[in-house]
């Protein structure tokens, strides 16, 4: 089967430093990827890089057998929640109909359709009863549940998250991974940038190691071994919970 | 005859009511795109452009002195960008250099022009701190057509103005070219910029920026909401501005109108009623009230102690 993205020989860097070094990696349809890797592994890059938020050096990178450009509207992708200014004057609503701008068409206002499919997102996620709330008046977990509806809202293909687990309370955590399996179940891919290494084999199908490289790449149960684990800590990390192998 | 003002005076009215206007506007993208120094930093960099123009042509055209400060204004807009990504110099940093040298060497060239015939009596000092008397209807129509094009482009893009300026790497994802938009905004806010600076001045016309935008912050919790008081402060410190100015012979409208604005800001501050000083306090009071009042399990404990 085509994969859904292929990247290959991907190289990126910031001023004189190599945070990205000749990765090459493809992602199956309906897989749900964890991207894991000690801070500074460039898991963040790797995601702005793919997505044309930030300059490659150099390799070339597919979505389902095209370019970003022409299939940009059937990919998701959910920031880091502390990009953005949550002081911003805007409600929840009105972020999660920012999902739908694309469809809505350029210099076009949104329809009452598009604000029912938002709140339809929100509700989704548990949030029905924020939608008219003040962003700044949420809480971290709020906040991240309003950026995944607006990303749900968008209905792509292929969703990119970063960090979407960073920081938020066990509720949220548990929305968040319904709503991913609820996508996987549907047939959509999901990459997931990672921080916790004990819920990775619980939460995710496939995991890409990540250490400027690809240290390893594939399901689970197979690749979530402690041998790549440590090569990708570089032993910095004592790891009781994976097999050996 | 508005209050007995004269027909000139009349023009200048409603040319500082469009600048103000205009700028409350461009003045919110800039506080959310957190340039509110930006805005500074361009003024100041107009000058020498303002200069130049007048040089080439010898004699005051307005046109042309717009389109030097423009120039001038976008020269020190890219320097700035230019110092900050091929150096290690902060934002901050290439701002201040750019905002001094500029307005260093518009002095400068000012001083030499002034010498040249007729230049003295050109009211080019006006330029410093603003002369709006100086304006005919003439200069009115040019200013209130920019700035009318700076108003039409940030309405008919308002949702994607929002877009951008919450979220620029989602536009990005969703096709908005933050290039595109970023392009936009600076093109916008040196035309305000531009209009401004006979009326205001260089060194003022900042204040016309930020002042109204961080006033309507006080009072409204939509983006939407922000624009609209944003632009009527503007307009109205504009106005207020002209009309006390106008008591006085010869008295520069700039410094009136950034005091008008910054009137507007204090009663903002004290009585805006989403992040106002006096509602905070009322807020505050009220919390420490209910936490005052005991609690049932207190008061259990408050009579059980007195039946012991």
């Amino acid at each position: 089967m085509l994969p859904v993205l292929s990247v290959d020989g991907l190289s990126a860097s910031y001023r004189k430093n190599k945070v990205l070094d000749d990765v090459v990696f493809d992602v199956s349809p309906g897989t749900m990827t964890s991207i894991v890797g000690p801070n500074g592994a460039g898991k963040s890059t790797l995601l702005k890089t793919i997505l044309e938020l930030h300059p490659r050096l150099a390799g070339k990178i597919s979505f389902f057998g095209s370019s970003y450009q022409k299939v940009k509207s059937r990919i998701g992708y959910v920031p880091q929640r502390g990009s953005v200014d949550w002081d911003f004057p805007t409600n929840a609503l009105d972020v999660v109909l920012m999902g739908l701008y694309g469809k809505i068409g350029w210099l076009k206002w949104p329809k009452r359709s598009h604000r029912e499919k938002a709140l339809e997102a929100l509700a989704e996620m548990g949030m029905a009863d924020y939608a008219s709330r003040q962003i700044s008046q949420l809480s971290g977990g709020q906040q991240q549940r309003v950026f995944l509806a607006r990303a749900l809202v968008m209905d792509a293909d292929l969703y990119f998250l970063d960090e979407p687990l960073a920081g938020v309370d066990a509720a949220t955590e548990r929305a968040i991974m319904a709503t991913l399996n609820l996508l996987k179940s549907r047939g959509r891919t999901v990459l997931v940038v990672h921080h916790d290494l004990q819920t990775v084999e619980d939460y995710f199908d496939h995991v890409l190691l990540l250490n400027r490289t690809v240290i390893a790449h594939g399901p689970t149960e197979k690749t979530f071994t402690e041998s790549n684990i440590y090569r990708t800590y570089g032993g910095t990390l004592r790891w009781k919970g994976a097999k050996s192998g | 005859m508005i209050l007995g003002l004269s027909h000139n005076a009349q023009w200048v009215l409603l040319s500082t009511l469009i600048l103000g206007t205009a700028a409350g506007i461009i003045g919110c993208f800039a506080y959310w795109k957190r340039q509110s120094l930006m805005s500074d930093a361009l003024s100041h960099a107009a000058l020498p452009g303002v200069i130049c123009g007048f040089a080439i042509l010898g004699v005051k055209n307005l046109p042309v002195m717009i389109a030097g400060a423009a120039a001038s204004a976008l020269f020190g807009a890219l320097l700035i960008h230019w110092i900050r990504s091929s150096s290690r110099v902060k934002e901050d940093a290439a701002m201040g250099i750019i905002l001094s040298v500029f307005f260093g060497l518009g002095v400068m060239l000012l001083t030499f022009v002034n010498r040249m015939a007729g230049a003295s009596q050109s009211g080019l000092d006006s330029f410093i701190f603003g002369q709006a008397a100086s304006m005919v209807s003439k200069d009115v129509w040019l200013m209130a057509g920019l700035a009318l094009l700076v108003l039409f482009i940030s309405m008919i893009a308002f949702k994607e103005w929002k877009l951008f300026l919450f979220d620029a790497a989602f536009a990005k994802g969703l096709g908005l070219s933050s290039r595109w938009m970023n392009s936009l905004y600076m093109f916008s806010l040196v035309l305000v910029i531009v209009i401004g600076i006979q009326a205001v001045g260089v060194i003022l016309m900042a204040a016309l920026l930020i002042t109204p935008a961080v006033s309507a912050r006080y009072w409204t919790n939509s983006f939407k909401g922000m624009m609209i008081l944003s632009a009527l402060f503007g307009g109205g410190a504009g106005v207020i501005g002209t009309l006390l100015s106008a008591y006085g012979k010869g008295w520069p409208t700039g410094p009136f109108i950034v005091i008008a604005a910054a009137s507007l800001f204090v009663v903002s501050l004290a009585l805006g009623v989403r992040k106002g000083l006096l509602v905070m306090g009322i807020q505050q009071y009220r919390q420490r009230k209910l936490l005052n009042k005991p609690s049932v399990h207190q008061r259990g404990a408050l009579e059980r102690g007195n039946s012991a």
